[in-house]
């Protein structure tokens, strides 16, 4: 008969009751008749139940030189039990409640551990659970429900509101908001229009919307974050190679010192046999390797969950570890730290007639530039003219007839033939030493007004990086810009060093210069920048929103959002120092608890009978795996 | 004379232990059986991996069978951490393990605690 440990615990707990009642009347002066055959009976039923396994997996590891936390376990019942049996049989008296409640606190150490193991792996399950099981597909001109696994590459799947979104796709018809927290963590819904991404799990707002599905089963992002947090959840830290070693080693040790406190309680300071090998037993159980096996693995399991959730994806435990030891983390600046796309951030004249005439210009240009001026221009719900004579200028802007004046938008190599007012020159000059890119914009032989466009940083910029250097680390940001253009987005947010005029293939060479002053971080997106997150000693790469970058950095960020790099430094550093203290806490257990139980403190009172020291035991792992889940709890910004 | 007796078999046990646990014991490694459609290996778990290491041949589909014969948590679930794999081996008598063997390589496993180890080789 299969039991399970939660069985196997409550069986043996009701068959120990009599010995409970024993040990109470035992206050009282009173003796159970007949104690000594009752006890034998429940023992042997709890260590048939019980105890059996231990022995049996015991035995097995044995022949294969292996000793573990179940040698221990069958070692202390076995001397107790069949002790017990011999002074029985001889008259002497018997210890059957120790190996019974050796075996009670065992089984429900284990059982405990067992449920808070689940409750650490939780974080996968609820991830996977995110998942919908159909999608209403359109076959034949109809939309049709079909299981998920159906769905195919470039299928048209309607969403309702309040649904989700089954697979990752684009907007074919209709707008809505996303709720995409449970991939970013970021709690604010998104606005979706046609053409936009929209990734799988995330849940539909107010509009119903068709989109086209673009990534399945394995590719979806969802997925990728799956595979990626099991990864991680297993894999190791470096410091684990501590207690690799003393794990390999830790039984036969305390086996040996077991002995060797029986041969001098024995021996050398003359205690009875009896109590000697009270003293023996105490050792071997209250010895706890569990604790050390458990206090790495379970607080990376928390640590990278509770992390995924925020849309912070660590890639493994070295990664983690290494976090810690941060000197320097240097960002690319374009994408990164700011927006990626130019804006206009200043208009000089007349708004939305310099807009109207810009943006009637640009309409058919397909210069960088033009687009910042489009959007602003919709943004002020600006509709574009039609023009005439449209000329494209090398270098210098674009020309045209807008309703029949001659106009342009560009520099002032256009401007030569158009009076410019000397305020707008003065304009010109100040909005320049700021860094920005500024155009012009002619009407009638007159400049009518000034679009100044930057690439502008993200709005949380200035805060992430003000809470990094809080952190005390040293910020650095490459790019490929000229040194103006870089120090005044370095000034804004803050940034200590800037590092201005950097080829692409320069970057990693960069990080590595830095690394001589202690270990970096790269910031950076997962596509241009991978030489430089592979050099760096921790690469951070920040996704899209949309898709992420599995293979470039040791951190994914789900969102292109700074706040993330804080998120990701400080959820690793906490893990890590949880995992510094379970360590901590589950050597000292045993460094303490194993001299407490061979009697070295005697002198002061202190004596640990075999039960009391299996109790300690098992609420070391179980005191190990909470302070894990405690990571669920921990503060972070 | 009982307690020269009790010194004596007390360090001829330590004696033991450490040549039993710490002594080398070299453990032969099992090589899987290849199949038509693929290969399998078979590791018993019971107190230990047994044979702790299994060779897989590269370039076939294979796999990995846990039998479990253990009873207790410490060997309850195994862990293949460059896999990605935690399985919970109770929930049923034998369970797979998908190997990729598209290069060659080492995949170490260990025990929910780490205490256990054992590797599959794909070569």
């Amino acid at each position: 008969m299969r039991l399970s440990s939660t069985q196997r615990f409550w069986t043996s707990l009701v068959l120990a009751i009599p010995l409970l009642i024993q040990m109470v009347g035992m206050l009282f002066h009173w003796m159970m008749p007949g104690y000594n055959w009752v006890a034998l009976v429940t023992t042997t039923l709890i260590m048939l139940v019980g105890a059996l396994p231990y022995w049996k997996s015991a035995w097995a590891a044995f022949l294969h030189h292996n000793a573990n936390m179940n040698t221990l376990v069958a070692v202390g019942t076995t001397i107790a039990y069949f002790y017990s049996l011999f002074a029985m049989v001889t008259g002497r008296p018997v210890y059957f409640e120790s190996a019974a409640f050796i075996t009670v606190f065992v089984l429900l150490g284990d059982m405990m551990e067992e449920r808070m193991h689940d409750n650490a792996s939780n974080a996968l399950k609820k991830l996977l659970g995110l998942q919908v099981k159909d999608a209403l597909v359109k076959r034949d001109g109809q939309f049709t429900c079909i299981p998920l696994a159906d769905v195919k590459v470039g299928d048209l799947i309607q969403v309702k509101p309040g649904e989700k979104f089954p697979v990752d796709g684009e907007i074919a018809s209709g707008t809505t908001t996303v709720d995409e927290s449970m991939i970013t963590g970021e709690s604010i819904p998104v606005a979706k229009k046609v053409g936009d991404h929209v990734v799988g799990a995330t849940i539909n707002g107010r509009g119903t919307v068709t989109f086209k599905a673009t990534k399945i089963g394995k590719d979806t992002m969802l997925a990728q974050i799956v595979e990626m947090v099991k990864k991680a959840q297993t894999s190791h830290a470096p410091i684990q190679h501590l207690t690799d070693k003393i794990s390999g080693i830790f039984v036969p040790a305390v086996l040996i010192i077991a002995i060797a406190t029986f041969i001098i309680w024995y021996v050398l300071l003359g205690a009875s046999g009896v109590q000697a090998m009270l003293f023996a037993v105490s050792v071997v159980v209250i010895a706890c390797p569990c604790a050390l096996g458990l206090a790495t693995p379970t607080a990376l399991m928390v640590g990278t969950g509770r992390a995924a959730k925020m849309g912070v994806l660590i890639k493994n435990g070295e990664a983690l570890e290494t976090v810690n030891d941060i000197k320097t983390i240097i960002f690319d600046k374009t994408g990164t730290v700011t927006e990626g796309k130019p804006r206009v951030t200043d208009i000089v004249g007349p708004k939305r007639q310099v807009l109207e005439v810009a943006a009637s210009l640009e309409a058919a240009s397909e210069h960088p530039l033009a687009s910042a001026v489009m959007q602003r221009a919709s943004d002020e719900g600006i509709q574009p003219q039609a023009v005439t004579n449209f000329q494209a200028i090398e270098g210098k802007g674009v020309a045209a007839e807008l309703a029949g004046q001659p106009a342009f938008v560009g520099s002032n190599k256009l401007s030569v033939d158009y009076q410019v007012s000397s305020e707008l020159k003065q304009r010109l000059s100040k909005l320049q030493a700021e860094a920005k890119t500024v155009i012009q914009v002619g009407l009638n032989q007159q400049v009518i007004g000034l679009l100044a466009i930057q690439d502008v940083p993200k709005t949380n910029a200035k805060q992430a990086i003000a809470n990094l250097k809080a952190q005390g680390l040293r910020t650095v940001m490459l790019t490929g810009d000229n040194e103006r253009v870089a120090q005044s987005i370095a000034q804004d947010v803050g940034i200590d060093d800037v590092i201005a005029n950097v080829l692409p293939n320069e970057k990693a060479h960069y990080v590595e210069k830095f690394q001589k002053a202690g270990k970096v971080a790269f910031v950076g997106d997962g596509i241009n920048d991978a030489p430089a997150l592979t050099t760096a000693d921790v690469g951070i790469a920040m996704g899209s929103g949309t898709d992420i970058a599995i293979d470039s950095g040791s951190i994914v960020l789900v969102q292109n959002d700074l706040r993330g790099v804080v998120r990701a430094l400080e959820m690793s550093r906490k893990t890590f120092n949880r995992i510094k203290l379970n360590l901590f806490w589950a050597l000292i257990y045993n460094v303490i608890g194993i001299p407490i139980a061979a009697g070295v403190f005697v002198s002061l009172g202190w004596i640990l009978s075999p039960e009391i020291a299996a109790l300690a035991m098992a609420f070391s792992s179980v005191s190990v795996v909470s302070s894990s889940l405690l990571l669920n709890k921990a503060r972070i910004e | 004379m009982v307690k020269v007796f009790a010194l004596i078999i007390g360090i001829i046990l330590i004696a033991l232990i450490a040549w039993w646990f710490f002594g080398k014991h070299e453990q032969a490694a099992q090589s899987a059986q290849v199949k038509d459609n693929g290969q399998k290996a078979t590791v018993v778990v019971n107190g230990g991996y047994s044979p702790s290491t299994v060779v897989l041949k590269k370039g076939v589909p294979g796999q990995v069978d846990f039998d479990m014969r253990d009873h207790t948590a410490c060997l309850s679930h195994v862990v293949f951490d460059s896999l990605g794999v935690n399985k919970d081996l109770t929930k049923q008598k034998i369970t797979t393990v998908k190997i990729p063997t598209d290069k060659a390589g080492e995949f170490n496993f260990a025990c929910g605690m780490d205490m256990f180890h054992g590797k599959v080789v794909v070569k």
